[in-house]
């Protein structure tokens, strides 16, 4: 199905079953640990060894030599996978440096072997035995020491840099000024379920349960790295714990899991141990930003420009943090720039929002900083900025553009007006107490999704999608939209993911899994009820369907019946035009934060949190704020705490493990309280739906930092704001 | 089978071996100086211990590697797999079992520790068709997502209201003499052991004030 002009009235606008706050259709498995993920499919996988991966000690240069005599003969072992014997190895196109290092090494816990033994324990234990002698070379690890070399790189099919108007004059020209340089660190994913797979060969087809957020691109990669055809390579992933980006990719485990089963002629299982995942695998780059933002003493911007250094390996992207500025404020002078240096630390790539979330760090508390030379509600300020077209191209509008009522919304529900504008000024017991703002912005993506439906002698309606469950509650949006499109309960719809013998979808990332792979489903329903429709002799445009049957005219007759004992079956999906071309199609919001700040310590704690948003159709309000929710809490851990730090010296993330890398748990969470505005898209898809997870955390680090600066007048500029960068500056209060 | 003072004879000189292997890894330049300690780090893998316990109701006997976790024998060896593994150090509460009435993280205790005691995990709160009430409690106010964390959460969670009922104080009971309170602050600090990633923790809480009858 092509989608290319505004969707007009569907089924889907009935509402019946989409749009409810519909428990998730998995919750029973998940609660009862009955769910399968990677590493626990035992059905059909007899008699596996365990594989146990060793990394690179060193950063960058090569290994001399490996000695693997103690480690082989020890009990148990049944190979010793590494890149002298596992053969020529491709590298996927979404692979920076490769899965399996040797001789040289790109950065520090390359994998480089895999040790397969009878059991877990033997592996770990003969991995130990291994000894590698290694050629350490220098490397690149601290980004501000190579700021100034870094060189323009594009990234997310934008230009690296954009010019509108004549920036440097209005800048200068400005009454009001701001000019401010900004930091983010390296972030980890953190997802709870380790990278895992388990391998298995039957000939030459490769079977692999992995935990993967994009199944299609998963086989073609390991196809590509393994250079064996596409075809005879199978990914099942139909539980994921969590993922954020990092499961985007084949990684290691999955490779090494297929190699050491190659080797052994047995399945093999790897998970990649949890202080490996942090060097080994992939991390949200850390970004330098200087922002400078020039408006009339009414607020008005004239001019605003967003400049972003950031640091990959050879090869690699960069952050992206310029990307919202681009679309968020209006002004007729602007500029952005996108500046990559070339580092020797682990992979950056995608991280929950890549680009915006960091981007928003700095560029939300940059707008606060401007309010506050211009005597202006932060407010009211982002308000007389707001823009209904691309700032950068004003002939495009947005599709959907309701920023200014999130604000006003959450401002009125928040109780804004109680807001002290005086920071420093309000205390509560030991506390200093401060609340912020920021805005929330993030692209809808649009991309093509296909699946397929099958209706049953019982009135049963299977779907089957490649589409993964990354936590994103697609098994119950999806039941939701086959039961909405065929008349029948979500009690009567059975949802299959996470085979690559499904027809391919959009698979989870960047927030386009709920609105894409559920237009696939509605594309494939509607050719399932035209074949339905036809079977019975009806005009498929006149059918009805619903209460388990279809009708037209006075005829109705039920879907059980209707599909007989061979049953109906369909595939289609959807593919876009260029609606998102004429229209800029983003998602909208608006953070509201309370904090306290211990007096004498700094210690702060976050009281009170709340976040309305402007993001198309919700096909599930409860688990679309789950989503939400889960986002604003990742954002406390971005505003507060997360921090990979570097090892500028050796050139790896020192703190690889949930104790070093710290991130929010339970007693740094209040309650949350979320909004959605009513809202549809009609350029989005049929649906009538836009991506909401990822919306979720970008303010939120910058609201944090705004209602810490509100409650004690310390402006931070450098995440995560710990209490060391406050101490000294906070306010003598006695 | 080796009698206990082989084992522990073989298990100090396995933390030599992997105190020698952490060498090698912090500081490949020094590797040769450390290699007769590893050498002889592995004469005793093909040591088998018997070890019998109660899972879910069930008695179940095992032949197990010494250095077997709880958490992998539950997981490997008796296809447990409820029970997750997120970090393997203790860090991230996803393994968390309730063994003897308390709960601990599986992951940080070996499996022959247990001769004897009574485990519970997950699977023996409640069946997908039969829920515990805690289970349904998180079903219906959506506390998980990914689903990775959520075992561990729900079996900490009962755990906890069983802690509470029986006094057994908090770091934030304000008074040690007296019963612990069913607090949002007291049920926030007892779950801070078990990370939720995909952040569902607002909704966790409701979940539980809702079992505990209390209104989060």
């Amino acid at each position: 199905m092509r989608f290319e002009t505004a969707a007009t009235i569907n089924p889907i606008d009935q509402l019946k079953v989409v749009g409810k706050p519909a428990d998730r259709i998995d919750g029973p498995l998940k609660t009862t640990g009955t769910a399968r993920y990677a590493y626990e499919h035992h059905e059909g996988v007899s008699n596996p060894a365990y594989g146990y991966v060793i990394g690179s000690a060193i950063a960058k240069g090569r290994i001399a030599g490996m000695d693997l005599a103690a480690a082989k003969s020890a009990p148990g072992v049944r190979a010793i996978v590494t890149a002298d014997n596992a053969g020529k190895l491709g590298k996927g196109d979404r692979n920076t440096a490769k899965l399996l290092g040797g001789p040289d090494i790109e950065h520090y816990h390359q994998a480089i072997a895999l040790v397969v033994a009878d059991t877990f324990e033997q592996a770990r234990a003969a991995a130990e035995l291994v000894r590698v002698d290694y050629v350490r070379t220098d490397g690149a690890f601290d980004l501000a020491a190579v700021k100034d070399i870094a060189k323009p790189r594009a990234v997310f099919g934008g230009p690296a840099d954009t010019a509108v108007g004549d920036f440097a004059d209005a800048f200068a020209a400005a009454p009001v000024q701001l000019d401010a340089n900004y930091t983010t660190p390296d972030q980890a994913h953190a997802m709870m379920e380790p990278h895992a797979s388990i391998a298995a060969w039957n000939g030459d087809k490769l079977t692999l349960w992995t935990s993967n957020q994009m199944i299609a691109w998963g086989v073609g990669e390991v196809a590509k790295t393994l250079d064996i055809p596409k075809e005879n390579v199978r990914l099942i992933s139909p539980f994921i714990g969590g993922g954020f980006g990092s499961k985007l990719f084949v990684r290691s485990d999955a490779l090494l899991a297929a190699l050491g089963a190659r080797a052994t002629g047995r399945p093999v299982k790897v998970a990649l141990p949890r202080p490996f995942v942090f060097n080994n695998t992939t991390h949200r780059p850390a970004t330098i930003q200087r922002i400078r933002i020039g408006a009339a003493r009414d607020g008005k911007i004239s001019a605003i420009g967003h400049e972003e250094w950031s640091g990959n390996l050879p090869g690699g992207r960069p952050e992206g943090a310029v990307a919202q500025t681009r679309l968020l404020y209006a002004g007729a002078n602007r500029m952005t720039a996108t500046r990559l240096a070339e580092l020797n630390l682990p992979e950056g790539n995608a991280m929950r929002a890549p680009g915006e979330a960091s981007g928003m760090m700095a560029l939300e508390i940059a707008v606060d900083e401007m309010a506050e030379r211009l005597g202006m509600d932060p407010i009211e300020f982002r308000i007389i900025n707001d823009t209904q077209v691309d700032p950068e191209k004003p002939e495009r509008p947005f599709s959907q553009r309701r920023l200014t009522e999130c604000l006003r919304t959450g401002a009125e529900r928040f109780g804004w007006n109680k807001r002290n504008p005086q920071p420093g000024r309000v205390r509560d017991g030991r506390w200093l107490v401060g609340i912020g703002v920021a805005a929330a912005f993030r692209n809808n993506l649009l991309t093509k999704s296909a699946a397929r439906v099958r209706l049953d002698n019982n009135g049963v309606v299977t779907v089957e999608t490649d589409m993964t469950d990354i936590g994103t509650g697609s098994y119950t949006i999806i039941a939701q939209t086959a039961a909405e499109m065929m008349g029948v309960p979500m009690e009567k719809v059975v949802v299959r993911l996470g085979d690559s013998t499904f027809p391919v979808s959009s698979g989870s990332g960047g927030q386009w899994g709920g609105n894409n792979s559920t237009a696939g489903v509605y594309a494939a329903c509607v050719k399932l009820r035209e074949a339905v429709a036809q079977k019975l002799g009806f005009n498929s445009a006149e059918a009805e369907f619903a209460d388990g049957e279809v009708r037209s005219g006075n005829r109705r007759v039920p879907l059980a019946q209707a599909a007989g004992d061979s049953g109906l079956g369909a595939e289609d999906g959807i593919e876009y035009g260029d609606v998102d071309k004429k229209y800029q199609q983003s998602t909208f919001g608006a953070h509201f934060v309370e904090v306290g700040v211990d007096v004498a310590t700094a210690e702060m704690r976050v009281r009170r949190m709340l976040a309305v948003c402007a993001a198309g159709r919700i096909l599930n309000p409860k688990t679309a704020r789950s989503q939400v929710i889960g986002a604003m809490t990742m954002g406390v851990g971005a505003a507060l705490m997360e921090e990979l730090v570097v090892d500028e010296r050796a050139g790896f993330f020192v703190n690889h493990d949930l104790a070093g890398y710290e991130v929010p748990v339970h007693a740094d969470i209040p309650h949350q309280d979320m909004i959605f505005l009513d809202e549809t898209d009609p350029m989005s898809s049929p649906m009538k739906a836009k991506g909401v997870a990822e919306l979720g955390i970008c303010g939120v680090a910058a609201a944090v930092a705004n209602a810490v600066y509100n409650a004690t007048g310390v402006r931070v500029r450098d995440y995560p704001i710990t209490l060391d960068k406050l101490l000294e500056e906070m306010p003598d209060v006695g | 089978m080796k009698s206990p003072s082989d084992f522990e004879l073989s298990r100090r000189k396995l933390l030599a071996g992997s105190a020698a292997s952490i060498a090698l890894t912090a500081a490949p330049s020094i590797v040769n100086a450390q290699v007769p300690a590893v050498e002889a780090a592995v004469a005793d893998v093909s040591a088998v211990w018997k070890v019998s316990f109660t899972v879910n109701g069930a008695a179940r006997g095992l032949t197990l590697d010494p250095r077997t976790t709880l958490l992998d024998a539950l997981r490997e060896h008796l296809h447990l797999t409820g029970t997750k593994k997120g970090c393997d150090h203790g860090q991230c509460g996803a393994c968390t079992v309730i063994v003897g009435g308390r709960r601990i993280n599986s992951c940080m205790t070996l499996a022959v520790m247990h001769e004897g005691e009574r485990i519970t995990t997950v699977e023996g709160l409640g069946t997908p068709e039969n829920m515990h009430p805690m289970q349904a409690a998180f079903v219906k106010h959506d506390g998980y997502q990914c689903g990775y964390c959520t075992p561990g959460q729900i079996c900490s969670a009962v755990a906890v209201l069983d802690e509470i009922k029986a006094g057994i104080p908090s770091h934030v009971s304000a008074d040690l003499n007296a019963p612990p309170q069913l607090s949002n602050a007291e049920l926030r600090e007892r779950m801070s052991g078990n990370i939720c990633r995909c952040g569902a923790y607002s909704n966790i809480a409701e979940a539980i004030s809702e079992v505990a009858g209390r209104p989060a």
